[in-house]
């Protein structure tokens, strides 16, 4: 074989080598990009496993807020059905706006505050929520790598090979992007 | 940061080759000296391996035990458990195990070979002193630390280097009340071994600030600029570590496990010495950058 021959084909080596570590670039990418749904996916049912107790323990205190009750449970009913990420967002906005209008009624009721059983929820409820703010931060970082992967050169062509599609960021409206905001902590 | 990966785990391997020399050699000269021969290096290196494997695996372990920390329970701690939890999720790591230290001074430290053997130290003093953003900024720099393999070198560190440190500070106490012993008449302490005790106790305490030097030189002090900044792209708020590290600054109490040998693994030196005043030791082995410095990096973030 002439030695053009060879030339062409290691280049056509080259070329394969770099498709198939590309390829498995965006399978990684997308493995994370799955794992960090499915972590969202975790915190906010628990959150929505919270509310029928969190909903129970207020309306020890404050029975006649019922309106404020039902729409939580609405809400929460809602996003347990929800499918999709864009379902996921509308239904979370309406979790997050009821839970703060139900925190901010808390504030009218210092038996409840006190409440030890209450104060335990109110940790949980505080935490899921930071969790999934933080699950949210991941699952976005996740996605944006995997569009840019998606879009840009080479890797695009190999992504429309196979099929690849982008993937939608959880994006919350901006006034429930701050967690429900309680203060908490042991010296405050 | 994968380059602060690599170059970890590069220094990681220098450290154990490093011990095998340095017991290697000892090994060699013990035996030229008493003429077994090749069964000193053979001892020595023996000694070495399994202190390597031992630091790798059991690392954490010994670093947590030698203070006295205590793994805690979601029940037990539920606002530590959900910040670690909530941290890990943001970096996509696995949780890592959370324990407290008796210790009033507020401090923490991670340990672990790898982000799924990892653990997070808190002493009580954190936990009572600070409020959820405080710690959260802490845990935020402790899970940068576990990212990037900081905590696999640390341990290595604290185990390898601190057995020298350790082995140093045990002989010469020996060797110290074995003499006294002799003082006070029983009067065949003073063999060749006593002799033996002091000749190497006295070589290690030689060693003790070269060890310190190494300490210094495998741990810079840019890592905890480069954790506080890390951590503070986790919780994405700076001014939650620059308030704890104030807070840390401020507190009087001084942290009574505190040794030379895991110094560096902690968020900021724990001092035996009370507010900003430092063993003359202590110094010696000072790995971290001024708490001031932080705080106003931080707050230019």
């Amino acid at each position: 074989m002439s030695p053009a021959l060879w030339i062409v084909l290691g280049l056509v080596l080259v070329v394969i080598v770099y498709a198939v570590w590309l390829y498995n670039r965006l399978v990684r990418l997308r493995t994370r990009t799955d794992d960090g749904w499915a972590t969202i996916d975790v915190q906010l049912r628990r959150r929505y496993d919270l509310i029928p107790n969190l909903v129970q323990t207020v309306q020890g205190y404050a029975a006649h807020e019922r309106e404020l009750f039902e729409r939580v449970t609405e809400a929460r009913t809602r996003a347990l059905a929800a499918s999709d990420v864009a379902d996921h967002v509308t239904a979370e906005n309406a979790v997050t706006d009821g839970l703060g209008k139900l925190m901010a009624v808390v504030e009218a009721y210092p038996e409840l505050k006190a409440d030890e059983h209450f104060l335990a929820l109110q940790e949980e409820l505080v935490g899921t929520e930071s969790k999934i703010a933080y699950a949210r931060q991941f699952y976005n970082d996740q996605v944006r790598r995997l569009n840019t992967a998606i879009d840009t050169f080479p890797s695009n062509l190999v992504a429309r090979t196979f099929g690849y599609e982008e993937r939608a960021f959880f994006d919350i409206d901006d006034p429930v992007t701050q967690p429900v905001q309680i203060e908490l902590g042991r010296n405050d | 940061m994968h380059e602060q990966i690599a170059a970890n785990k590069r220094r990681s391997v220098l450290l154990v080759v490093g011990a095998f020399i340095f017991f290697g050699a000892v090994g060699a000269l013990l035996g030229y000296l008493f003429g077994t021969g090749i069964t000193g290096i053979v001892i020595a290196l023996v000694v070495a391996t399994v202190l390597s494997v031992t630091s790798y695996l059991y690392g954490d372990r010994l670093v947590l035990a030698s203070s006295r920390a205590r793994e805690v329970t979601a029940d037990e701690e539920p606002r530590l458990h959900n910040l670690v939890e909530g941290l890990a999720i943001a970096a996509g790591i696995p949780k890592p195990r959370i324990y407290v230290v008796p210790e009033q001074a507020p401090n923490a430290f991670a340990t672990g070979r790898d982000p799924e053997h990892a653990s997070i130290a808190v002493t009580q003093g954190l936990v009572a002193t600070m409020n959820r953003v405080e710690l959260e900024g802490v845990i935020g720099h402790e899970i940068a630390h576990v990212l990037d393999r900081d905590m696999l070198l640390g341990t290595i560190v604290a185990t390898l280097v601190g057995a020298v440190v350790l082995m140093s500070e045990f002989l010469m106490r020996t060797w110290f009340w074995g003499g006294l012993g002799g003082r006070r008449g029983s009067d065949n302490n003073g063999g060749p071994v006593a002799l033996i005790f002091f000749a190497v106790g006295f070589a290690l305490m030689v060693l003790a600030p070269i060890a310190g030097e190494i300490i210094k030189r495998a741990v810079s002090r840019n890592r905890e600029f480069l954790a506080d900044a890390q951590g503070a792209m986790l919780t994405r708020y700076p001014p939650g570590l620059a308030s704890a590290l104030r807070k840390i600054a401020a507190s009087p109490t001084a942290m009574h496990s505190a040794n030379n040998a895991t110094a560096h693994l902690w968020l900021n030196t724990p001092s035996r010495f009370q507010g900003d005043k430092m063993g003359p030791l202590e110094k010696l082995f000072q790995t971290h950058p001024p708490i001031q410095e932080r705080i106003q990096r931080l707050e230019e973030m």
